[in-house]
């Protein structure tokens, strides 16, 4: 297939199309809402689901719904709509239906306002919801990313019967790049949906899907599976994007727009000779802290750049383990990082490196 | 010598709807009469292999216990919701939510109004008994002017606490909306009111008229410290005249079979 311009809410819109996603629910905020609206076109026309909900707290409830049926079901919002679907997420993680939610990140907290921003980082990679659970975190940097981790979320979802979030920035909503779209997958059909969803107790025994466990004891067995379906997580999903990093000194550790702005600065140092590299974590749970432990033995400081006061921050310091100095350069409220800026911070850190 | 031969017949049966699972209901409760009247009815309409019901959080929230169907349990209030995202994507199949007064007239507000609003293909039964019965007996929003309860210990005061919610009046107001009615679960003769209601609430979904609901006005003897038998007289006296029973809306397309 040949690339053509897309940006990126349509760009991931029409890949969880092709991804077969049977209905979609949403509500509209900026800067996501163009995916919002790519769908209320795109679904009717293939006979698929789209519904405008009266607020992200009903939609996210209604993607728990469609997913008890065993259908590939996504919304996706913006960082205040994402602290609406909290109940909601912590629901379907309680309940181990899968589900996939694009957050595409704006300035906070509050209102804030419209621009990129990656204020979410803990509240989707740490949890915002209540109790124990987890969500696989996928942050993409180009709009090519996008689109191959959006395909791939509903059949990760499936396998680990969890949330998925695609977690990008306000940019990454709003750019345009050329890009390939994957080819389409046909929705599932009745009879191939899963043996846990809910299709009416006919020739079987009822199903139910909740997340109470009235029992402490039966809660901490369910606790429990959840912890070893984690490990697998952890096993299996680490991914991360590597760059100029065999004779580093220093590294860099940032992802989504601050990596790619990242990688520009790591270049232009390079011109001027100060051996720096990159490491941009795609999966952000599972985080890649043995890949950055590694990259700790060898370098002598590590940079991490953030579009946030400092949130990723703490894994990479847990990574790091105190092995070298963790140095720290973010943009707040909106503002994105200059190339210009992070080759600033590259220069005084290499300075401090072999001073 | 003829022989006079017993003959067994069985008249009263438990539905193929319920479990066979002793209920965690307080002795008196009429959820118990609600769970039955729900299953005879998706028994004699064939339904239950093609019907998933919403539990809700309240004392119904283990609901999917005691219903031998496919059940989801939604998050507080939010059973319309997921009832919708679910038949959404299962056009043909019989939906319902079975929610409380709390989970229906408080926390989930917006999502009883939106999915009536939007003539939401489901079926909503409203246990409606003016107390959060869970949580031990705090004021609802159907809690009456007057009415003690353990966050309204001197007596619901309308001045600092408003007035109920009717949630039937404000439901009939919606175009989408298509059957709501009120009845109630005091005396025999108006439990079978209440039978005939749940029936033309899923006719209503089955011809795919739109949203259907069907108020139950019931008791809570536990937490308004009474008496079964006192709590149903209770119903008559002082929840009725206040949520008078009656139908609010009906679509004419099952109107007019009622008559016919």
């Amino acid at each position: 297939m040949a690339k053509e311009l897309l940006k990126g809410n349509v760009a991931f819109a029409e890949a969880a199309v092709r991804a077969g996603c049977e209905a979609y629910y949403g509500y509209p905020i900026t800067p996501q809402t163009e995916a919002l609206e790519h769908m209320a076109k795109r679904m009717p026309e293939l006979g698929r689901v789209f519904l405008q909900a009266e607020s992200e707290v009903a939609a996210i409830n209604m993607v728990y719904g469609a997913a008890c049926a065993g259908v590939r079901v996504m919304s996706s919002s913006s960082s205040p709509g994402v602290s609406l679907m909290m109940e909601g997420l912590s629901y379907i993680a309680g309940s181990e239906v899968p589900v996939v939610l694009v957050d595409i990140m704006r300035g906070g907290p509050g209102l804030g306002n419209i621009a990129p921003s990656q204020g979410d980082y803990n509240q989707i990679v740490k949890g915002g919801g209540h109790g124990d659970y987890r969500i696989i975190t996928l942050a993409p940097a180009t709009i090519q990313e996008i689109i191959d981790l959006t395909y791939e979320a509903f059949d990760i979802a499936e396998k680990y019967r969890a949330i998925v979030v695609i977690l990008a920035d306000g940019s990454i909503g709003q750019m345009m790049e050329p890009a390939e779209l994957p080819p389409m997958q046909e929705v599932r059909k009745r009879e191939d949906r899963a043996e846990w969803s809910l299709t009416g107790a006919k020739g079987r025994d009822p199903r139910v899907i909740t997340s109470i466990y009235i029992d402490p004891a039966e809660e901490e067995v369910f606790n429990l599976h959840l912890v070893e379906k984690q490990k697998k997580i952890e096993a299996n999903e680490v991914r991360f994007s590597s760059l100029l990093l065999e004779d580093a000194e220093i590294a860099i550790v940032a992802y989504g727009t601050a990596g790619r702005i990242a990688q520009s600065s790591v270049k232009q140092a390079r011109d001027e000779g100060i051996k720096v590299g990159l490491l941009r974590p795609i999966s952000l749970y599972p985080f890649p802290y043995d890949e950055i432990g590694k990259v700790a033995d060898q370098v002598k400081r590590i940079l991490v750049v953030e579009m946030s006061g400092g949130q990723m921050l703490d894994d990479v310091r847990l990574a790091v383990n105190g092995k070298v100095p963790v140095d720290f350069y973010g943009r707040m409220g909106g503002m994105v990082p200059l190339p210009d800026e992070v080759f600033e911070q590259i220069q005084e850190l290499n300075q401090k490196a072999n001073a | 010598m003829t022989d006079k031969k017993m003959v067994e017949a069985l008249i009263f049966s438990k539905p193929e709807s319920l479990t066979d699972v002793p209920t965690h209901y307080c002795p008196g409760c009429t959820h118990g009469v609600a769970h039955r009247l729900i299953a005879e009815t998706i028994d004699e309409m064939g339904m239950r292999e093609n019907t998933v019901g919403v539990a809700p959080v309240g004392c119904s929230v283990f609901a999917y216990n005691y219903f031998n169907m496919d059940f989801a349990e939604a998050a507080h209030g939010r059973a319309p919701a997921m009832a919708t995202g679910f038949k959404r994507v299962n056009p043909d199949m019989n939906v319902f939510t079975y929610q409380g007064d709390g989970d229906l007239a408080s926390i989930g507000a917006a999502e009883i109004l939106h999915a009536a609003g939007r003539g939401e293909m489901i079926t909503v039964i409203f246990i409606n008994n003016a107390i959060y019965g869970m949580t031990g007996g705090q004021m609802a929003p159907t809690t009456l002017p007057g009415q003690k309860t353990t966050s309204s210990p001197l007596g619901r005061d309308i001045e600092s606490h408003g007035f109920p919610l009717k949630m039937c009046e404000i439901l009939s107001q919606l175009d989408g909306s298509a059957y709501i009615v009120r009845r109630s679960l005091h005396d025999p003769a108006n439990i079978r009111k209440a039978k005939k209601a749940i029936r033309q609430a899923f006719e209503v979904q089955r011809q795919g008229l739109g949203f259907s609901m069907v108020e139950l006005l019931s008791n809570c003897p536990t937490n308004w410290k009474m008496t079964a038998e006192d709590s149903l007289e209770w119903i008559e006296e002082n929840m009725i005249p206040y949520f008078p029973l009656g139908d609010f809306k009906v679509h004419p397309a099952i109107a007019k079979s009622k008559k016919g």
